[in-house]
């Protein structure tokens, strides 16, 4: 697991779910599921903006460019 | 005594270019739409009730997204005399199957004739109608005509008393078995006028902004009729483009000179947390006179959060008020004195959840920093009531109870319910609070409820839905809300019992409940625990002891 992602799946582990340790499979959906609603979205795209100084527009919030750890790790990379 | 009818007619005739709303829509401008746009596009909705059947009286179920056609849907009932209520649309947070099954539960009770929605929307509505339910039509917006010169005589709204029922607002619970409050115009009517009044609406210089849903009360009483009845411009945001960019709140002010907006408390704290420096360059709040926390327990923190953040921006913080409402009493019970912040009251923790009378905090004890929700409004009338019913002193806590002019007219089609609500011809609200003076500080609530986000949820709906889950047993689960600072809101916490060895599938059973919940209730809950059997506390009765689960659940946290 790429240091990113690693990063990403504790942030939703502890501080969205609140289950410590728990990991997630790269590709598993994350926000299509109920997992993750949309105002821990928001908690989400604020905690990619500060720890990898990337932008996250408000139009991207959704399941479509957001689902799993894997596709939000691809726009952190493709825009840093 | 007039109807909306007749207020609508007024503009009409003698101000019919002014101002009416301004529609935001993401990626799109601004639409701007006029008293006599208004009237004439309701017309058209009007027209086709007419075509259509419906009859002065009979109810009419909007489920409708923010748009051009949820307004004209909804005035168009009030022109035809018929019963408008609006309803949530299916979010993609909802299972489809559950939304159609609440509907079909909706049906059943309330007795809707029609069903107002976009052709796109009609296969997920057809199959929560039963044989022989009271649904004779489902219109589509693409089969209203254009909008067209209105001609009052013609329109059956006009023949309505004020007594009438104007309309119906479904606000609490989480499925389909919601109480419809039933308002008459005079109820409607007499709430804004008494609001407007301790406000001091100025039908010259107010601009109201608000991104709130129009099927809660603070959305269609406060955000939406009265504006629109009282003549004051509203600036709408979707509820949806607010949850993602809560900065355009903060923008839309900016650029309308907004000057009142309402909102629940967790909204404080989201726009305080969340907007970004950059989102507000060139942001000017300093016409906002007033943003009144309601629907939801207020807290003096969240005040200060938000003033801190918006402060350099304009900010009054005599502009941070408070009201305690309920669709009951139409909307606003009490209001802060709008030319001062709130009253603080900082009482000793312990003598107030332990009931009694409030204590000023002192030096040894845990205080709690309470603040006022105003007094009440010119036409209501509050009591504190202890256990036996009798009127308590000041200071003392005790069930809110209160009477107005205002109340509901009964829950639609509900006499029971609606019996059990009164104690002669007092209104018993559930909720606890204490009076100093003619300040009212709400403190909790008798009624076993849950209020996330300013939505009303009942913890027996979720845990029923916690049942559904393979694993689970009926008995074995509890719903509560806990205050998270952090969000300004109660959270849900699930506590279920079940018979599982390792983690990994601790884990999986909780993310079975947590979907399923979220899926049928559009409730997110911020922790599922499952726990061992025989966990959870039983009342002498074998039901599950929501507070003491609760207090137990604290200790092992």
């Amino acid at each position: 697991m790429s240091d990113m992602i690693s990063t990403l799946n504790t942030f939703i582990a502890d501080e969205i779910l609140k289950q410590p340790g728990r990991t997630f499979a790269a590709n598993e959906a994350l926000i299509s599921s109920g997992l993750i609603d949309s105002f821990s979205l928001m908690d989400l795209a604020l905690f990619v903006e500060d720890t990898f100084g990337v932008q996250i527009d408000d139009t991207e919030l959704n399941a479509d460019t957001f689902d799993t750890l894997e596709a939000l790790s691809e726009i952190i990379q493709s825009r840093s | 005594m007039t109807t909306f009818t007749d207020i609508l007619q007024k503009f009409y005739l003698e101000s019919p270019n002014r101002a009416c709303i301004y529609l935001q829509r993401s990626g799109q401008d601004d639409l701007s739409i006029s008293y006599s746009q208004l009237i004439e596009g309701a017309n058209a909705y009007a027209q086709i009730y007419a075509k259509k059947g419906i009859k002065s009286g009979e109810v009419v179920v909007l489920i409708l997204q923010h748009s051009p056609d949820l307004l004209y849907a909804f005035w168009g009932a009030v022109l035809h005399g018929a019963i408008p209520s609006i309803m949530p649309f299916l979010t993609e947070k909802l299972s489809p199957e559950r939304y159609r099954e609440d509907l079909s539960a909706l049906i059943s009770v309330t007795k809707p004739v029609s069903i107002i929605t976009y052709p796109e929307f009609e296969g997920n509505i057809k199959d929560a109608f039963d044989e022989g339910d009271s649904v004779r039509e489902v219109i589509l917006s693409d089969e209203i005509p254009s909008a067209s010169r209105v001609d009052f005589c013609l329109l059956s709204g006009l023949q309505h008393s004020p007594d009438d029922i104007v309309l119906l607002q479904h606000s609490s619970g989480t499925t389909g078995l919601q109480k419809g409050v039933a308002l008459s115009h005079r109820a409607v009517l007499k709430q804004l006028n008494a609001y407007s009044e301790s406000i001091s609406l100025d039908r010259e210089k107010d601009v109201i902004i608000s991104w709130l849903p129009l099927y809660h009360d603070m959305g269609l009483i406060a955000s939406f009729l009265l504006p629109i009845l009282k003549g004051i411009p509203l600036v709408l945001i979707s509820p949806f483009d607010w949850v993602r960019a809560p900065y355009k709140l903060m923008h839309s002010v900016s650029q309308y000179k907004g000057t009142l907006t309402w909102m629940p408390n967790f909204a404080y704290i989201f726009c305080a947390r969340k907007i970004r420096e950059r989102h507000l360059e060139d942001v000017d709040l300093s016409s906002w006179r007033a943003i009144i926390n309601c629907s939801e327990p207020v807290r003096w923190e969240s005040h200060q959060d938000f003033f801190e953040k918006f402060k350099e921006y304009g900010l009054k913080l005599e502009s941070l008020q408070t009201s305690y409402a309920m669709a009951e009493n139409t909307f606003a019970v009490t209001q802060s004195n709008l030319l001062h912040p709130p009253a603080i009251d900082n009482v000793d923790a312990e003598s107030l959840s332990t009931g009694g009378i409030t204590r000023p905090a002192s030096a040894e004890s845990l205080s709690v920093k309470m603040m006022s929700s105003g007094r009440a409004i010119p036409n209501t009338r509050i009591r504190i009531l202890n256990l036996d019913g009798e009127e308590v002193q000041e200071r003392e806590v005790g069930e809110i109870a209160l009477k107005s002019d205002c109340m509901l007219t009964e829950y639609y089609n509900r006499p029971q319910t609606t019996e059990k609500a009164f104690e002669g011809e007092w209104y018993l609200t559930g909720d606890f609070g204490y009076l100093v003076g003619e300040e009212l500080f709400v403190s909790g609530r008798k009624k076993e409820m849950i209020i996330v986000g300013g939505k009303n949820i009942y913890p027996q709906d979720l845990e029923r839905l916690v049942y559904e889950v393979d694993g689970i047993h009926a008995g074995r689960a509890v719903a509560f809300g806990l205050y998270d600072e952090r969000t300004g809101t109660e959270e849900v916490i699930i506590v279920a019992e079940a018979n599982v060895d390792t983690e990994e599938a601790r884990y999986k059973l909780a993310d079975e409940v947590r979907k399923h919940v979220t899926i049928n209730s559009a409730v997110a809950l911020r922790q599922v625990k499952i726990v061992p059997e025989k966990w959870i506390l039983k009342t002498s009765s074998g039901k599950a002891a929501r507070g003491a689960n609760k207090e137990k659940y604290l200790r092992e946290a």
